[in-house]
């Protein structure tokens, strides 16, 4: 099962997201080197309330900002859902 | 030991103590170059470099006129790679990401030392990476007339790429078919270099009026082409259309006039940005409305400041660059479109230079700091991006130095504790206008004081990037390589900041 949101802009981020054997974040951001751990956490606590987990999670953020991150993923796990 | 704006130095550099110091130091010129009596013609530049014997270890300059589209720093730097010349000196005023081959000959070390006013693309890119062997010295307009005229800046050859030459070695950028409007940074070049070359693809029997005078001039060169057209006129003539760049340059043009700057006879310069050219529009807009016509607007002139001399919404104009087809077409036409050299425009010790005679500027910033200092040297890891033009000679001599920009680009704040590189004295810069409020310096008791009672969003600079960290986050402390690269140096020719490796994991 897979789900995709988001793009490739400049302040927005593209998420993927795929059912995997374990649970693994990717993150290729071009403010990786001011806000890597942000985003980061960012992911795996809205897995975590979502309660999802051996998911495999690829961001490509352009400097989204964390309520954009949180809400591509949210409708990328929705996509997922229904991917079946 | 550390300078006036809080960075290291190293001890055999002279330090920045302060912008105004430079009033207590008399003007320092070497003699201007003899007199040239016969202009030579040469058919290309391999001869020139026998003539002349151009060989390892001279300083060569150039202007950055045609922009995007020069071919003369490219046709030297093949030769230069030709004849395997080594431990060269360029400088150009300005480095464009076309001059692409530069980078082997830094690579490998036929380049080694540059002095330039400016510079991104690939050449920024490998200087950032510590490719180059010696020093990047990174002036302002202002500043690299004066390392010129000082001595301290020997010129061995000035290559100047020039779109028209008459017979007696006069030349002028407005005509020809590499026209380029005004060729202002190259007047230091002209005067002071040992040897000065004019590159052109254009020969004329007599031109009346001319900016280059063939009495410096040794050679000229014709070869087939100086530049390339489109990539010569490359700034932008679009209002931006982007909501907060036009919230900013509203609330910008409003404050202009709250301060009572937008008057008969006032004087400004902007940038040629998409948000800056929004300011100028609503400023005419004012101007219009309330009857106002200015003295002068000046710098690097575009399309908008055109329009205006042409509506009389200004008497004359400054130009040190044309940067688009229309200031080159108004500069040959209007007889109050003037060309004004480098050294006029922000050479400190100049009489009065168009620089200190400025009521206002609107200008930008990579990044602006807590003692509002400004950087668009580097981006906030360090990588070189830009370097300050006119920035800090402008900043320094307008009477109101105002900086315009979104609170967040792609998540990174523009607001920072301390800036990565000092570009400008925060002293010189007195108020930025961000989408989400405005912060006025603390030096400016005045212009704090009009504001008061104003109904302007106002919070001292360190609330704003409070407000700031809330939206985007604390961005992780970014760390530099130790290795120094070169130097930013001042109007003055006092050492401002180092300029330091960008850390290979970035």
């Amino acid at each position: 099962m897979k789900g995709v949101a988001g793009s490739k802009e400049s302040n927005d981020c593209l998420i993927t997201i795929e059912s995997s054997n374990e649970t693994k974040i990717e993150i290729n951001s071009i403010v990786g080197a001011f806000f890597y751990d942000q985003i980061y956490s960012t992911i795996e606590n809205t897995l975590k309330n979502e309660n999802i987990t051996d998911v495999h999670v690829i961001v490509e953020d352009k400097g989204a900002l964390d309520y954009t991150i949180k809400s591509r993923l949210l409708t990328a796990i929705e996509r997922m859902r229904e991917d079946v | 030991m550390i300078n006036g704006v809080g960075r290291y130095i190293p001890d055999n550099l002279k330090p920045f103590i302060s912008s105004d110091n430079y009033q207590g130091i008399p003007r320092k010129q070497i003699p201007k170059k003899t007199k040239v009596e016969n202009t030579q013609f040469v058919e290309n530049i391999s001869t020139i470099f026998e003539l002349i014997n151009i060989k390892s270890n001279m300083t060569l300059s150039f202007h950055h006129h045609l922009r995007n589209g020069d071919k003369v720093i490219q046709i030297v730097a093949e030769e230069i790679k030709n004849r395997n010349l080594l431990n060269m000196h360029i400088a150009p005023s300005s480095i464009f990401p076309s001059y692409t081959n530069l980078v082997d000959l830094i690579k490998n070390k036929n380049i080694t030392n540059i002095h330039t006013n400016y510079l991104n693309g690939e050449v920024a890119k490998i200087i950032s990476q510590g490719y180059l062997d010696g020093e990047l010295i990174m002036n302002t307009h202002g500043g690299r007339a004066v390392v010129i005229e000082s001595g301290e800046l020997p010129i061995d050859v000035a290559f100047i790429a020039c779109p028209v030459v008459d017979k007696n070695g006069n030349g002028h950028g407005a005509i020809g078919k590499s026209a380029c409007g005004t060729l202002g940074y190259a007047i230091s070049d002209l005067e002071y270099a040992k040897r000065v070359v004019l590159v052109t693809d254009t020969i004329v029997e007599n031109l009346e009026e001319y900016q280059i005078d063939g009495k410096f001039v040794d050679y000229v060169v014709k070869i087939d082409s100086i530049g390339d057209s489109s990539g010569i006129v490359s700034g932008t003539t679009e209002v931006t259309k982007d909501p907060i760049g036009l919230k900013i340059a509203k609330d910008c043009a409003n404050l202009l006039d709250y301060l009572g700057l937008i008057k008969n006879d006032f004087s400004m310069q902007t940038g040629a940005g998409k948000t800056s050219l929004a300011v100028v529009k609503f400023v005419n807009d004012l101007m219009v409305k309330k009857g106002i016509v200015g003295s002068f607007a000046s710098g690097g002139i575009t399309k908008a400041y055109v329009d205006m001399l042409e509506s009389n919404l200004f008497k004359s104009l400054y130009d040190v660059q044309c940067f688009d087809l229309d200031a080159v077409l108004s500069y040959a036409k209007n007889k109050n479109h003037l060309a004004m050299s480098a050294s006029e425009y922000g050479n400190p010790y100049e009489d009065n230079p168009i620089c200190e005679r400025l009521d206002f500027v609107i200008l930008g910033a990579t990044e602006i700091d807590l003692d509002f200092n400004v950087n668009v040297t580097t981006d906030s890891l360090g990588n070189l991006i830009g370097g300050s033009g006119g920035h800090a000679d402008i900043a320094h001599g307008a009477d109101v130095t105002i900086i315009i920009s979104p609170l967040v680009k792609s998540r990174i704040p523009i607001i920072k504790e301390k800036v990565m590189t000092v570009t400008t004295p925060g002293s010189d810069v007195d108020i930025l206008i961000t989408e989400r409020g405005i912060a006025i310096n603390p030096r400016r008791v005045d212009l704090r004081q009009k504001l008061k009672n104003s109904n302007y969003p106002i919070f001292e600079i360190n609330e704003l990037l409070e407000m700031t960290h809330k939206i985007t986050g604390v961005p992780r402390k970014i760390e530099t390589d130790d290795k120094i690269i070169g130097y930013v140096q001042y109007r003055d020719g006092t050492f401002l900041d180092c300029l330091r490796k960008v850390k290979d994991e970035y």
